[in-house]
């Protein structure tokens, strides 16, 4: 019986949008994705290339930023990216 | 095997079964409870909020309250948005939690069923700590640490100060809510001696030699308040043992310290449905697993926030808000049977020193050893040489955070 019911758990639950890869979350913190009066940028929309862009600018110390360059250089080139294709969104 | 007919219709009688989603119980309204049930609701998932009050009073920018800089309604949220969203809020406490049956009691003794718990209870002000300091005497030495009516009474306390006056305040040992929050509401208190009552004082007493953002609080403390803001840490014998209520002093080993406004800010444990569920440790707080925030203790239920145990991360709205996502998402994995990915998450806390003035500290987080451990290389505070443009801009950005971290909560 329990692994039915497990089944039955399992089917109630819809599929949702795609996962949020790992630390992505995080950007909405502070990036707002509705407020569009914000002075801290909205990602939605934004192109997803020039978000990873800009994350290596960062994380490379080659743009001014101030709390940005501390939180990119937590993140790989490949999972900058991942998180830009995803926040995008 | 099949499932017949009869065992079928008792599986949909089950409460937690009969819904259409599997039902996820949160408990706490705050900056963790109230984004994890909008990310669980977001999931797909039936979600029932339980928070006492119908209005949450935000802590972050409080310290901006104490000062005068700041009016206290905006501090306050209510649930409206969760509601429209299809949460279901009930403003009850919760009193008792038994992890076994999966099962919530509310004040009224009506019962909730769940197949995910997760507690956000934030803090419970521990007046066992501190002798002399007890609910009683907070109502005449504001501790302030859980924003509402204390805020309100030690601003107007300092409001009602004779310029000339001393002011003490009263650090605790970690952990704690906030790490910098102490610094920053020195800082502020000293901004508004400053400019209303030049000739007050403020004094600082810390139960540790080491805190959140140190050389930037010290290093604006020296260039703003100089003469004015005196900082005793532990090895100068600032620890607060107890208070002499008839006094208005806080007691040290090497004295008393009397003022004519004393905020004392006790130790702290985690929320206390934590402790009745069973679900905090011998130190008094909650111990979880940092890939899913499900509790060491107790199999179901996960602990948020204030009240978990999360390693390197702080205690903060933000650091709330980042794991109310995560564990969102991890609880969504586990009721479909998928795998728990690895998270990361993120922290930035800012302060201001005075106004137009921020200053924060960033990291970001990941699983290692069993606890949430700093990346390397990641994270750290504003540079210590960083123009005043910079502040400026950090104390815009302290602002702007607080309203889309707020409209992510309450809506």
């Amino acid at each position: 019986m329990a692994p039915r019911l497990a089944l039955l758990l399992l089917l109630a639950v819809p599929a949702h949008a795609e996962e949020a890869p790992p630390g992505a979350s995080g950007c909405f913190g502070c990036h707002s994705p509705t407020r569009a009066d914000a002075a801290i940028p909205s990602l939605r929309g934004r192109d997803p290339a020039e978000v990873a862009t800009l994350l290596r600018a960062f994380r490379e110390g080659t743009r001014p930023s101030t709390v940005m360059d501390r939180l990119a250089r937590g993140f790989t080139e490949a999972e900058s990216r991942t998180i830009a294709a995803w926040v995008v969104r | 095997m099949k499932v017949t007919r009869r065992a079928l219709a008792g599986l949909l009688a089950t409460p937690a079964l009969a819904q259409a989603a599997p039902a996820v119980v949160v408990i706490g309204g705050g900056f963790g409870g109230a984004s994890c049930a909008r990310a669980l609701r977001r999931n797909g998932l039936a979600v029932t909020l339980v928070e006492p009050n119908a209005t949450y009073t935000a802590c972050p920018f409080s310290n901006a309250v104490i000062a005068g800089l700041r009016p206290l309604q905006r501090q306050r949220f209510g649930y409206d948005a969760l509601r429209a969203q299809g949460i279901a809020v009930v403003h009850q406490a919760a009193t008792g939690v038994d992890a076994a049956a999966r099962r919530v009691t509310l004040t009224d003794g009506s019962v909730l069923a769940y197949d995910r718990l997760v507690l956000a209870p934030g803090i419970t002000l521990r007046f066992d700590a501190l002798p002399g300091y007890d609910e009683a005497a907070a109502s005449v030495l504001p501790h302030a640490w859980q924003a509402g009516a204390q805020t309100e009474l030690l601003r107007s306390q300092l409001d009602a100060m004779e310029d000339g006056g001393t002011v003490v305040m009263a650090i605790p040992a970690n952990p704690y809510r906030c790490p910098p929050g102490p610094y920053e509401r020195a800082s502020l208190i000293a901004h508004f001696l400053k400019t209303r009552k030049p000739r007050s004082k403020l004094l600082v007493l810390d139960a540790k030699d080491v805190f959140s953002k140190q050389r930037l609080f010290e290093a604006a403390w020296a260039s703003l308040y100089p003469g004015l803001l005196e900082y005793v840490p532990l090895s100068a014998g600032g620890r607060v043992t107890g208070v002499d209520l008839a006094a208005r002093a806080v007691v040290t080993e090497f004295g008393n310290h009397a003022g004519a406004v004393v905020n004392v800010i006790p130790p702290q444990r985690a929320g206390e449905i934590a402790r009745i569920a069973g679900a905090a440790d011998r130190s008094g707080w909650c111990p979880i697993d940092p890939g899913s925030f499900e509790s060491r203790l107790l199999p179901g239920v996960h602990v948020i926030g204030d009240a978990a145990i999360a390693g390197a991360m702080p205690k903060s709205a933000f650091a709330a808000n980042a794991q109310a996502r995560v564990c969102a998402d991890a609880i969504t994995a586990l009721l479909r049977g998928a795998p728990v990915p690895e998270p990361r998450l993120l922290n930035t806390c800012y302060s201001l020193v005075a106004p137009g003035y921020g200053i924060s500290v960033a990291g970001v987080y990941r699983p290692a050893e069993g606890v949430l451990a700093d990346i390397p290389g990641a994270g750290g505070t504003s540079p210590l040489d960083a123009p005043a443009s910079v502040r400026e801009v950090e104390a815009g950005y302290a602002e702007d955070w607080f309203e889309t971290i707020t409209a992510d909560a309450f809506g």
